[in-house]
């Protein structure tokens, strides 16, 4: 199969960027995105030119590092993270536009690699539950109705990737954040710090300048994990909680 | 030099105890005044740091990644063993013990495996009290599963992301250690050599993958998590950053290198369809026990489609030859058995590389719903990579490298032969021997990181471990030197061919002959081959761009580079160990009916391997495998 691709790049971070053209040639139907990028980048190289730089690990959807933009939606056509996009998924002759997950809380590092950090940043605000290594109970004497558990799983399944983010009109990282402060809050072991949580979260998300939520469900749309945006109402409605408590006793 | 592993005395499940009670502490107000470097954010690194930031330690922790939860522990799908007994089914921290010893082929030390099996229990506490939502029965209480052959249900698990969630569970401790400034966390971090200063680990040199920048970090002792080496074989379920250069660096530092040539051959992946593949996929082990393995009993008929082929021209190749476990036979049992079959021409798919996993029988008896219920998101994930549907056609599968019980040597400290450099989960060589029972990977990183290192590291800190060094020290600005020295050589080839192409020709090298079965011949070919690739590779990779800047081209070359050295040592340990034993198997010696032949009285050892400064001819050093409690049997699963 042969393609065109309009593939974004840009230096460095403050670099400016632009679309360039090239072509990708004898690709297997078989093949990857990703690997459709690998054989375009070893020709390059052979050629003497730089690859396009672009971030993916463990290659089987679960480690969220691959970021792409794909013809204008975050991880491509299906609903997947953009290392389980095939080339079978294209037409043969198609123009493909690749651009990375953009964001103001998303500068360019460089080409299609963006820094998510603010993600990790939003994580260490209060995603966790301070549970010093040694002090924990025997696991089954907290006993968690299997409803409960299953929904946390839902919410724990987040692979960190940022689609919700490169999807959002606003930019938002509500979805993200929902999903974790859903996690830890439907558990029993996250409520003793679940109101502290949740307003520290989304504390930081503001000041990491992601955006608000306007109820456009692009995100749930993108997420590789399907993480459902019934979880950012769990969100609204846990920080209403906190910060309705924090006025009136001063949680801090 | 003779190695030391310092188990302590006493009755084996005396050892652990008695060793804590005898380890040295450091007062909580002193640790502060420590620092501690851990390179690696998997689960035994994350879990490392945290419980160290936790004491009070000052850490700074490296992963080459964009974040400290990308880590390949993430992948991990079946579960974590425990001996928690919690099905009432005869499961005891004697049990988990035995049966780890003898899934690794007799070949790991008795006293770190008894170890591994006592904390098992906490590590589960532990995963459940920071959040991990592991699977729960109506009642609410922890759900179990049998999982790789054992005759206990021991296996706890998340759904099949059980590394994901652990490794989240371990992310997020890390994450508040990070805000509560007890751990400084770098990002897109790579370490590219360990400084020795008066023969201890005192620091590490590393280049910041954003910005090309190369620093020297200095601390009282180092930590090395940076998992297996898993891709030398350039194909494999490993992601594709996972890489042998910080336990390979160490290594020519003067670190041993242990059992090199254990490696983990899974047998269910989705076979190679072609050159372009950059990775394989394992899909979860869980699949035989409803999928029955097959492949055409003639030749002629590897390209007619699976539906038109009768049963009677069918090879139920495990279950002809392993009647009473089947198709559950072990990992490297079936993978082998696979081989064998493609080596015979009777393989199917693209290059004759697969064999057939059947569920048809398993539907008609418990229909198609049953199944998907199961497993239907495998067959999802099989249908996306494949486009076929095995619900109607028999999936193709194919082993694939998974893990690599090869390591650095540790003593019972988790402290490699270099004083102060310490070393935890994939990366070290202690516990799973020649072949790792399933589910047992996430708990060797989350034992060592939460429940060994935190015990042991003050041994080291207390006693020999109290010189301060900082990075002026000539031994940084030495070791930069190096690092530099080498991307600019790296980046003024500009030959003709790409890493990657490097990388396969290596792998699959490596494959062919250090793969599921060796054999002197094979081996010493590739005891040829590989330096000639080396050579080639030095004179002509195709690296572009400069060392001032994000450069993938240079963070692979410089990766393959160290696999390239690698190898070699990998091939060299194959050939010396004249048995076959768990992974390792050696045509060579095998039993009249094709089964591997174990040799303890000349190979109960531990090949451990230092550096001599010629590649070719590395220094053996043996610890002799020493088993108080467990007697030596033959493995048998007819």
């Amino acid at each position: 199969m042969n393609f065109t691709l309009k593939v974004w790049r840009q230096k460095s971070a403050n670099a400016s960027g632009s679309l360039q053209d090239y072509a990708a040639t004898d690709i297997p139907a078989e093949a990857s995105f990703l690997e459709m990028l690998d054989i375009v980048n070893e020709g390059l190289l052979e050629k003497g030119e730089e690859s396009i730089a672009f971030d993916h690990d463990c290659r089987e959807g679960i480690c969220g590092s691959c970021s792409l933009v794909i013809n204008g939606v975050a991880h491509g056509p299906k609903r997947g993270t953009t290392c389980q996009v095939y080339m079978r998924n294209f037409k043969d002759g198609d123009t493909i536009f690749i651009e990375p997950f953009r964001g103001r809380a998303f500068p360019i590092v460089k080409d299609l690699i963006v820094n998510r950090s603010a993600l990790d940043r939003i994580i260490q605000a209060g995603g966790f539950i301070s549970a010093r290594t040694g002090s924990a109970p025997d696991a089954n004497s907290i006993p968690i109705s299997k409803a409960d558990a299953d929904l946390a799983m839902d919410a724990a399944a987040c692979i960190g990737c940022g689609a919700c983010v490169a999807a959002c009109p606003n930019s938002s990282s509500m979805l993200f954040t929902s999903a974790k402060v859903s996690h830890l809050g439907l558990l029993p072991q996250g409520q003793p710090e679940n109101r502290r949580r949740v307003l520290k979260m989304v504390q930081q998300m503001d000041d990491e300048g992601f955006g608000n939520c306007s109820n456009h469900y692009e995100c749930e749309a993108v997420c590789p994990a399907a993480i459902p945006a019934t979880f950012i109402t769990r969100l609204n409605r846990e920080y209403s909680a906190a910060a309705v408590a924090a006025s009136a006793v001063g949680v801090k | 030099m003779p190695l030391d592993s310092k188990i302590p005395s006493g009755p084996l499940e005396e050892k652990w105890e008695k060793h804590k009670f005898e380890s040295k502490l450091i007062n909580p107000a002193n640790r502060r005044k420590f620092e501690i470097i851990i390179v690696g954010t998997g689960l035994a690194g994350a879990s490392a740091a945290t419980a160290l930031g936790e004491m009070g330690y000052k850490v700074k922790c490296f992963c080459y990644q964009d974040s400290p939860r990308r880590a390949h522990s993430i992948a991990a799908q079946g579960g974590i063993n425990a001996a928690k007994n919690y099905q009432n089914d005869g499961d005891s921290v004697y049990r988990l013990f035995y049966d780890t010893i003898k899934g690794g082929d007799f070949r790991s030390r008795e006293a770190n495996v008894h170890r591994l099996a006592e904390v098992s229990a906490a590590i589960i506490d532990q995963c459940a009290a920071v959040g991990v939502p592991f699977a729960r029965e109506y009642g609410g209480l922890l759900a179990n599963r049998s999982f790789g052959g054992a005759q206990v249900s021991r296996t706890f698990y998340a759904r099949g992301q059980t590394g994901q969630q652990l490794l989240l569970g371990a992310y997020s401790g890390l994450s508040k250690q990070i805000a509560d400034g007890n751990v400084q966390m770098f990002y897109r971090t790579e370490m590219l050599e360990v400084v020795l200063v008066d023969g201890h680990a005192k620091g590490i040199v590393v280049r910041d993958l954003a910005s090309g920048e190369v620093s020297s970090h200095a601390a009282d002792t180092v930590v090395l998590a940076t998992g297996g080496y898993g891709n030398v074989f350039y194909l494999s379920t490993n992601a594709k950053g996972c890489n042998v250069t910080a336990t390979w660096r160490a290594h020519k530092k003067g670190a041993f290198f242990a059992n090199p040539c254990f490696t983990q051959i899974h047998p269910t992946c989705i076979p190679v369809s072609g050159e372009y593949q950059s990775k394989l996929t394992l899909m979860s082990e869980s699949l035989r026990n409803d999928g029955r393995v097959w492949a055409p009993k003639r030749k002629e008929d590897v390209a007619k489609r699976p539906q038109d082929i009768p049963e009677a021209d069918r090879d139920y190749f495990l279950e002809r030859k392993y009647p009473s476990f089947g198709n559950l036979a072990p990992r490297d049992i079936s993978s082998r058995s696979a081989k064998e079959v493609c080596d015979e021409g009777r393989g199917v798919g693209p290059g004759g590389l697969g064999v057939y996993l059947d569920f048809a029988e398993s539907i008609g008896r418990l229909g198609e719903a049953t199944i998907r219920e199961r497993y239907g998101n495998l067959f999802e994930m099989y249908e996306n990579i494949t486009g076929e549907d095995a619900y109607h056609q028999p999936m193709r599968i194919f082993p694939a490298v998974h893990y690599t019980m090869g390591g650095l040597w540790v003593d019972y400290n988790l402290m490699s032969n270099v004083p102060g450099l310490h070393v935890l989960g994939e990366a070290n060589f202690s516990d799973h021997g020649a072949n790792r029972l399933g589910a047992s990977a996430l708990m060797q990183g989350l034992a060592d990181g939460y429940f060994v290192l935190p015990y042991t590291i003050g041994n080291y800190l207390a006693t020999t471990g109290g010189k301060k060094v900082t990075t002026d020290h000539p031994e940084f600005k030495k070791a930069e030197e190096a690092v530099r020295e080498r991307t600019s050589k790296l980046l003024g080839i500009r030959g003709k061919r790409t890493v990657d192409s490097f990388h396969r020709e290596l792998g699959l090298l490596i494959w062919d002959k250090c793969g599921m079965a060796r054999t002197k011949k094979g081996l010493t070919e590739a005891l040829k081959k590989i330096p000639a690739l080396r050579e080639e590779f030095w004179e002509n990779v195709a690296v572009t761009g400069t060392g001032a800047e994000l450069n993938q081209a240079l963070e692979k070359a410089g990766r393959v580079a160290d696999f390239l050295e690698f190898g070699e040592l990998m091939c060299i340990d194959a050939l010396k160990r004249n048995e076959s034993c768990g992974g390792h198997f050696r045509e060579e010696y095998q039993t009249a009916d094709g089964e591997a032949k174990r040799d303890d009285t000349k190979f109960a050892y531990v090949s451990a391997w230092e550096y001599s400064g010629k590649l070719d001819k590395p220094t053996l050093h043996k610890e002799p495998l020493v088993y108080e409690k467990v007697h030596l049997a033959t493995r048998s699963y007819k």
